[in-house]
C-alpha cells in the first residue's frame, strides 16, 4: 500500500485542475465568491508546497508516484525529489501574494482570470513534478495555453501585439519540443527520463548522434522559454505589458526552463560519451544572455521594462552556471533561482502601483477599460477598502528593497546568493587552483550586471520618489502593499535563514548530479496492486 | 513510402517555415498549420512506417511486425493541443486586426 503521504505529490496539479475547472461554472457577475475560492485554492496549495518540502527533506527520495498504478518504463510517473519540491514550493510561496494582489483589483479586468490563473499553477506544477518527457509537453502546454490567456487578460491594442508575438513564438517553440521529444524517442525508444538515464550511455554511435540532434531541438525549446540570448527578444515587450500580477507570475514560467535544462542535462549528460553535451551552449549563451539584459536594464526608461530585462540577467546567470557545471555554484544558483524569481515578483507588483500616480499607467488603465467595454461599472476606479497610509514611504522602501535584492546588495538573500555562486567560481580556499577563464567571465558579467541594475534602479527611483513632477500620491491599497511586503519578507527570512536553505540546495543538487539515485528510485516505484500486499508485507517489503 | 513521407515532410516544413517570416498574420496562422502538420506527420515516422500491422499483441502477432503505439499516441495528443492553440491564435489575430485596423504582424499598416 503506498503511504497517504504519497499521495500528496499529485494534490499540487490536481487542486489547480480541479477549482480552475470548477470556477468555470461560476459566473463572473459572482465575483466574491470565484475571489474566495481561488484563494483558498491558492492558500492550499502553498501549504501542501511547503509540506512536500518536509516530505523531500525526510524520506530519502521515495517521492515516486506511479499514476494510475502503472509501473515506470509503461505508466507515467511524478517524482517529486528536493530540486522539484523546492521549485512546487517557490510556485505555491509566490502564487499566493500574487493572487491576493489580484483580488485588489485587476482580477476584474477581464474574463475568467481565476480559472486561468489556476491553470497555469496546474502547468507549472506539472512541469515541475513530471518524470516523463512527453508528459512534460503536455503540462507545458497547460501552462502555455493559460499563459496566453493571461498574457491578454485586461486587453488593449499593446497586449494583443505583444500577445500574439508571445503566441507565435510558443507555437513555433512547441513544435521544436515535440520534434526533440519524437527523436528521442525514435532513438531510445523511451520517454521516461529515469530509463533515458540508463539508456543514453550505452547508445549505439549511429543512434547517438540522431539523439543528441533530439536533445539539441528539445533544448531549443526550453531556451525559448528561459530566453536565452538570441531567443529572447519576444520576452521583454510580453512582460513589460502583462498586467501586474500576471508579470509577477510570468517570472516563475522563465524558470521552468531553466528548471528542466538543469534537469535533463544532469539526468541525461552526466555519464558515458555525451557527458557534458550542450554545456557550452548553455555557458557561452547565458554568458550572451546575461550581457544582453544588462545592457538593456541600463538602457530601458519604463520600469517595468527594467523588471523584464532583469528576468533575462536571472536567466542569463543561471544558464551560463548550468552550463559551468560545477555543483556547489550550481547550489548557489539555486538560492540565486529563489531570491531573484521572488523579488522579480515583487518587482513587477510594486511597478504597478508606482507608475498608478503617473499618466502612462493611467492610461493604459483608461484604454483597458474602454476597450472591455461592459466591465465600466465592475472596475473600482475609486478607492475601496482601507488604503495604506504614508503610501510615497511604503512604497520607497519596498522599492529600495527591491534595488538592493536585484542588483546583490548586502544585507538582503539576493546578496547572499550571489556570494555563494561567486565563491564557488573563483574557488576560494583551494590555493592552487586557478578558476577557468569562462567562470571569471561570468563572475565579472554577474558583478557589472549587479552594478548595471544599480544604476538603472537608483535613476529610476530618483525620478519617481524624489524628483516627481506632479507630486501625486497614488491611492495604494493595504490589499496591495501587504503581498509586496509579505514577499519581501520572506527574501529577509532566507537571507537569516540561508544556511540551512543552502544545506537543502546542496542534497538537491546532489541528488540530482547522481541519476543512478533518480533512476533507481523510480525503477523501485513498482505498481503494488492491493491483491499483493500481504505477501510484500510478508516479504518485508 | 518512407521517400514519399520525408518528402512531405521536408516540403510542408519549408513552406511552412517561409510563410512563419512573412508579416501578414494569416500567412503566419497559415505557416503555422502546415508546420504541425509536418511535425505531426514527422512523429508519425519516428515509429518506423509500417502499413497494414496491428498496434497490438494478439493471437498470430509477431513482436517484430508489432506497429509502434507509442507515436500514435503521441500524434493524436499533439493534433489536439495544435487545435486549441490554432484556434486561440485565431482569436488573437482577429481582435489585432480590429484594435489596430491591420492584418500586420507590427500591428502597422505599410499602405496608409
Amino acid at each position: 500500500m503506498i503511504a497517504w503521504s504519497q499521495h500528496l505529490i499529485t494534490l499540487p496539479i490536481l487542486i489547480p485542475l480541479i477549482t480552475g475547472a470548477g470556477l468555470l461554472f461560476i459566473p463572473d457577475r459572482q465575483r466574491l465568491s470565484k475571489a474566495m475560492v481561488s484563494l483558498a485554492a491558492t492558500i492550499t496549495l502553498a501549504l501542501v508546497s511547503l509540506l512536500l518540502i518536509e516530505l523531500s527533506r525526510e524520506s530519502n527520495f521515495d517521492g515516486v508516484y506511479p499514476l494510475g498504478n502503472w509501473g515506470a518504463p509503461f505508466g507515467i510517473v511524478l517524482v517529486l525529489d528536493r530540486l522539484s519540491a523546492l521549485m512546487v514550493a517557490l510556485t505555491g510561496i509566490l502564487a499566493l501574494p500574487v493572487i491576493i494582489f489580484s483580488l485588489a483589483r485587476w482580477h476584474s479586468a477581464g474574463a475568467h482570470f481565476h480559472s486561468l490563473y489556476q491553470f497555469l499553477l496546474m502547468g507549472l506544477n506539472g512541469a515541475f513534478l513530471t518524470g516523463d518527457l512527453f508528459n512534460l509537453f503536455v503540462f507545458f502546454e497547460v501552462m502555455l495555453t493559460a499563459s496566453y490567456g493571461l498574457l491578454l487578460h485586461g486587453s488593449g491594442p499593446l497586449r494583443v501585439k505583444a500577445g500574439m508575438h508571445y503566441i507565435a513564438v510558443n507555437l513555433a517553440a512547441a513544435l521544436l519540443f515535440l520534434v526533440g521529444v519524437s527523436l528521442v524517442y525514435g532513438t531510445t525508444g523511451t520517454l521516461t527520463m529515469a530509463d533515458l538515464a540508463e539508456r543514453i550511455p550505452t547508445l549505439e554511435p549511429d543512434r547517438r548522434m540522431l539523439m543528441e540532434a533530439g536533445a539539441a531541438v528539445l533544448g531549443v525549446a526550453f531556451l525559448i522559454k528561459a530566453g536565452m540570448w538570441p531567443l529572447c527578444f519576444w520576452l521583454p515587450s510580453a512582460y513589460s505589458v502583462a498586467v501586474a500580477p500576471v508579470a509577477a507570475i510570468f517570472t516563475l514560467m522563465s524558470k521552468v526552463g531553466v528548471y528542466i535544462l538543469l534537469r535533463l542535462t544532469m539526468l541525461l549528460f552526466s555519464e558515458g560519451p555525451s557527458a557534458g553535451f550542450g554545456s557550452e551552449v548553455l555557458l557561452y549563451g547565458g554568458l550572451a544572455t546575461l550581457a544582453f539584459g544588462t545592457i538593456g536594464v541600463v538602457a530601458s526608461q519604463a520600469l517595468a521594462r527594467i523588471g523584464a530585462y532583469s528576468v533575462l540577467v536571472s536567466s542569463g546567470t543561471l544558464l551560463a552556471v548550468i552550463g559551468l557545471n560545477n555543483t556547489a555554484a550550481t547550489s548557489g544558483a539555486l538560492l540565486y533561482l529563489l531570491s531573484s524569481t521572488l523579488t522579480l515578483g515583487a518587482f513587477f507588483m510594486l511597478v504597478e502601483l508606482v507608475e498608478r500616480g503617473q499618466d502612462a499607467g493611467a492610461s493604459i488603465l483608461a484604454v483597458t477599460m474602454e476597450f472591455y467595454g461592459e466591465a465600466d461599472d465592475d472596475v473600482p476606479d475609486e478607492i475601496q477598502g482601507a488604503t495604506m497610509p504614508a503610501t510615497l514611504a511604503m512604497l520607497g522602501i519596498c522599492f529600495a528593497a527591491c534595488a538592493v535584492l536585484l542588483s546583490g546588495l548586502p544585507p538582503l538573500s539576493g546578496f547572499v546568493a550571489k556570494f555563494v555562486m561567486l565563491s564557488a567560481l573563483i574557488g576560494t580556499g583551494s590555493i592552487g587552483v586557478h578558476p577557468s577563464g569562462p567562470a571569471l567571465l561570468l563572475v565579472a558579467l554577474v558583478i557589472l550586471g549587479g552594478l548595471a541594475t544599480l544604476i538603472a534602479l537608483s535613476r529610476a527611483g530618483i525620478r519617481t520618489f524624489w524628483s516627481s513632477i506632479e507630486g501625486t500620491v497614488p491611492p495604494v491599497l493595504v490589499m496591495e502593499i501587504v503581498p509586496i511586503m509579505l514577499i519581501l519578507a520572506l527574501t529577509a527570512a532566507l537571507t537569516i535563514r540561508a544556511g540551512p536553505a543552502l544545506d537543502f540546495m546542496d542534497a538537491a543538487v546532489h541528488a540530482i548530479a547522481n541519476p543512478s539515485i533518480y533512476s533507481e528510485a523510480v525503477e523501485r516505484a513498482a505498481p503494488q496492486p492491493p491483491w499483493r500486499d500481504k505477501t510484500l508485507q510478508g516479504s518485508g517489503e | 513510402m518512407e521517400l514519399v513521407l520525408s518528402i512531405a515532410i521536408g516540403v510542408m516544413t519549408a513552406c511552412g517555415i517561409w510563410l512563419i517570416l512573412r508579416p501578414r498574420t494569416y500567412q503566419v496562422i497559415i505557416g503555422l498549420s502546415l508546420l504541425s502538420y509536418a511535425v505531426n506527420l514527422f512523429i508519425f515516422g519516428v515509429g518506423g512506417v509500417k502499413s497494414n500491422e496491428p498496434p497490438l499483441l494478439g493471437d498470430g502477432v509477431s513482436v517484430s511486425r508489432l506497429a509502434d503505439p507509442v507515436p500514435q499516441a503521441l500524434v493524436l495528443t499533439a493534433i489536439v493541443i495544435g487545435f486549441a492553440t490554432t484556434a486561440l491564435f485565431l482569436v488573437v489575430l482577429l481582435a489585432s486586426r480590429g484594435l489596430t485596423g491591420s492584418d500586420h504582424v507590427d500591428g502597422r499598416s505599410d499602405h496608409r
